[in-house]
């Protein structure tokens, strides 16, 4: 196990928190992209509690390490755990989507503490990440590059050709994540463009696969210890999660791609996640 | 490279003997010298873009990512968010076009300090036709926010662009020819600096605001004008279309009350248009036309050719000048004696 009881406890703790943040902020900002946000959660509390090298205290460091949130529209998700995480106050948060607000749906890196891109236009992320791995090769720097891509997002070309390049580049210091959680806009993503065989693919482009429950963070955490020992090629991560997970009526609904939650439904999406983590021992 | 770039020593032989492109490449392998976060980045162009000589020299400084556009300009962004300093080259139809959301969204929005140097613009590509053509480059860069636009005369121009984009904070899109242009400047000493336009005929009787290859279209055809017309023509060299030089266009519509724009480009959201805008809105009158590409796709053919048929060499621009000064505009505060 990547992950020792008391961390687990630790991370799964983080998680239910920020699950039942994320849906106050859902309500209080009007709507919000939720299911997605909810889908990506495990991954980004693994990554920003447990593995990425930051400090809040210095967040503009030079040596840190890097993550490109690609499926932008998980701000959602994102900014909190920034939040939770130490980089600005959560209050802050109240303002989701208001006038003027550093956060609307899709994050700007240039107002967001602890951000490090921009990004809301699909198929962008990837090709942004590709550069800042190259960028710590080129100056022999040691930081790693995260980057989660969605898995409708993958019908956009411009991530393959990051996918190329990645390989080609060799490099090892940047880990792919897709959240794979079957859904896009339209309906399920493999009846409206179809991405299987989604492994195969990447391992056609020189990638090392690995595949995992995204929302099991002691999988999660396995992977991404595994990909950090990678030598030869790039990793991804195909993470199979569930849209809106921990939310019962959210589940794998494509409705829930964006939402608004009123405080009856609030509360009941509370009592959704409480009785997941119960039974998660949490 | 044999000879060493000091940088204040093209002489009028390198400006005759090297192509744009290649003083490009050159003036980027000097700074590369100063500036160890220089990176070089090309989509399958080094060779056509001249960023291969910088290739040569700074083999570790330098990325090839194939033919993909898109990809390039988001690594760009990514480098540009490591502390490196890319110089990304391509053709200006693929960078304005192919790789528009990538410019704007990626390195644009995120005010990133992105150099980008594209190739071939307007219809230097000639008989290559409209798919490597950009004529619409231009409207497409100047109408992103924190975008710095470039049309530098010709190759010396070109050097001195490339230098002061380096310490200009932020994107800024430097477009240069296929690398075939005659050039205008001898001398790189003639005070470069980005928004301030040059002054390079002085006039009283009407403005030819130009950028790019009609700089010295214009330049000869003022001189044409003034021996067998008596005409006075001020020549403005309008190398920066944004941040654009507006204290040079009013003083144009005040002082010469005629202004005719020449550019290598869509009549539509380029240089033509970004005066318009200035004299618009500095409520002076003025007569006034834009010559370019008038909306249309270019046809196929050697650049001379399509210059000339465009009406955007010498002769064109003697042609168009005097059709300017036939037009008449309101000299005074009376309007109803014009109808």
């Amino acid at each position: 196990m990547a992950l020792t009881t008391e961390e687990y406890q630790r991370l799964l703790q983080t998680a239910k928190k920020l699950r039942h943040h994320i849906v106050d902020i859902t309500m209080k900002a009007g709507g919000a992209h939720i299911g997605g946000g909810l889908s990506a959660l495990d991954i980004l509390v693994a990554l920003y509690f447990k593995y990425m090298t930051i400090d809040p205290a210095d967040p503009d460091n030079p040596d840190r390490d890097r993550f490109v949130l690609s499926k932008g529209h998980a701000a959602i998700a994102y900014a909190p755990v920034l939040a939770e995480r130490g980089f600005f106050d959560k209050k802050l948060l109240d303002d989701f989507n208001k006038f003027k607000s550093p956060f609307g749906m899709h994050p700007d890196a240039n107002k967001i503490t602890g951000c490090d891109a921009s990004t809301g236009s699909l198929g962008h992320g990837l090709p942004i990440a590709t550069g800042m791995a190259l960028g710590a090769k080129l100056q022999g720097k040691k930081f790693r590059t995260y980057c989660m891509v969605g898995d409708g997002e993958l019908n956009e070309g411009s991530n393959w050709e990051a996918a190329m390049a990645g390989a080609h580049f060799k490099l090892t210091n940047l880990t792919v994540f897709v959240d794979r959680n079957m859904q896009m806009i339209d309906g399920p993503v493999e009846e409206i463009m179809g991405l299987e065989p989604l492994a195969d693919k990447w391992k056609a482009f020189g990638w090392e696969v690995i595949e995992i429950n995204g929302n099991d963070i002691q999988q999660v955490a396995e992977a991404i210890e595994k990909a950090q020992k990678a030598t030869e090629k790039p990793v991804v991560i195909i993470a199979k999660t569930v849209k809106g997970y921990g939310v019962d009526f959210m589940e794998n609904q494509t409705q829930w791609h964006y939402g608004s939650l009123d405080s009856e439904l609030a509360e009941k999406a509370h009592k959704s996640i409480d009785k997941v983590y119960a039974t998660l021992g949490a | 490279m044999n000879k060493e770039i000091t940088g204040t020593t093209w002489t009028v032989y390198d400006g005759n003997t090297l192509t744009q492109n290649e003083i490009y490449g050159m003036t980027l392998c000097e700074l590369g010298e100063k500036h160890p976060d220089i990176v070089g980045l090309s989509a399958d162009l080094a060779k056509s873009t001249k960023i291969g000589i910088f290739q040569e020299k700074f083999p570790d400084r330098f990325i090839n990512v194939g033919i993909a556009e898109q990809n390039m300009f988001g690594i760009a962004a990514g480098l540009a968010r490591t502390g490196l300093l890319p110089f990304v080259s391509t053709m200006a139809a693929f960078t304005s076009m192919r790789a528009a959301e990538q410019v704007r969204t990626d390195i644009c929005y995120q005010n990133l300090n992105v150099k980008i140097i594209a190739t071939h613009g307007g219809v230097s590509f000639g008989s290559a036709g409209t798919t490597h053509h950009a004529t619409e480059d231009i409207a497409i860069m100047r109408s992103f926010a924190n975008m710095t636009v470039i049309v530098p005369a010709d190759g010396i121009e070109t050097a001195n662009a490339v230098r002061a984009a380096v310490d200009w904070p932020g994107p800024v899109y430097i477009r240069t020819g296929r690398g075939f242009e005659p050039n205008y400047y001898t001398s790189e000493d003639y005070g470069f600096t980005i928004g301030k336009s040059v002054e390079i005929r002085q006039g009283t009787d009407i403005t030819i605001i130009a950028s790019g290859i009609t700089v010295l279209q214009a330049a000869e055809a003022a001189d044409f004008l003034k021996k067998n017309h008596g005409l006075s023509v001020r020549v403005i060299n309008m190398h920066t279309i944004k941040p654009i030089d507006k204290e040079a266009i009013i003083k144009a519509v005040t002082e010469t009350r005629r202004i005719i724009t020449f550019e290598e480009h869509n009549v539509i959201g380029g240089l033509g248009t970004a005066v318009a805008d200035v004299i618009a809105q500095s409520g002076k009158g003025c007569a006034f036309t834009k010559v370019g590409f008038p909306d249309v796709y270019s046809e196929v053919g050697y650049p001379e050719d399509l210059y000339a048929y465009y009406k955007l060499d010498a002769n064109g621009i003697i042609e168009k000048v005097q059709q300017v000064m036939q037009k008449d505009f309101e000299e005074d505060e009376n309007w109803d004696d014009e109808f």
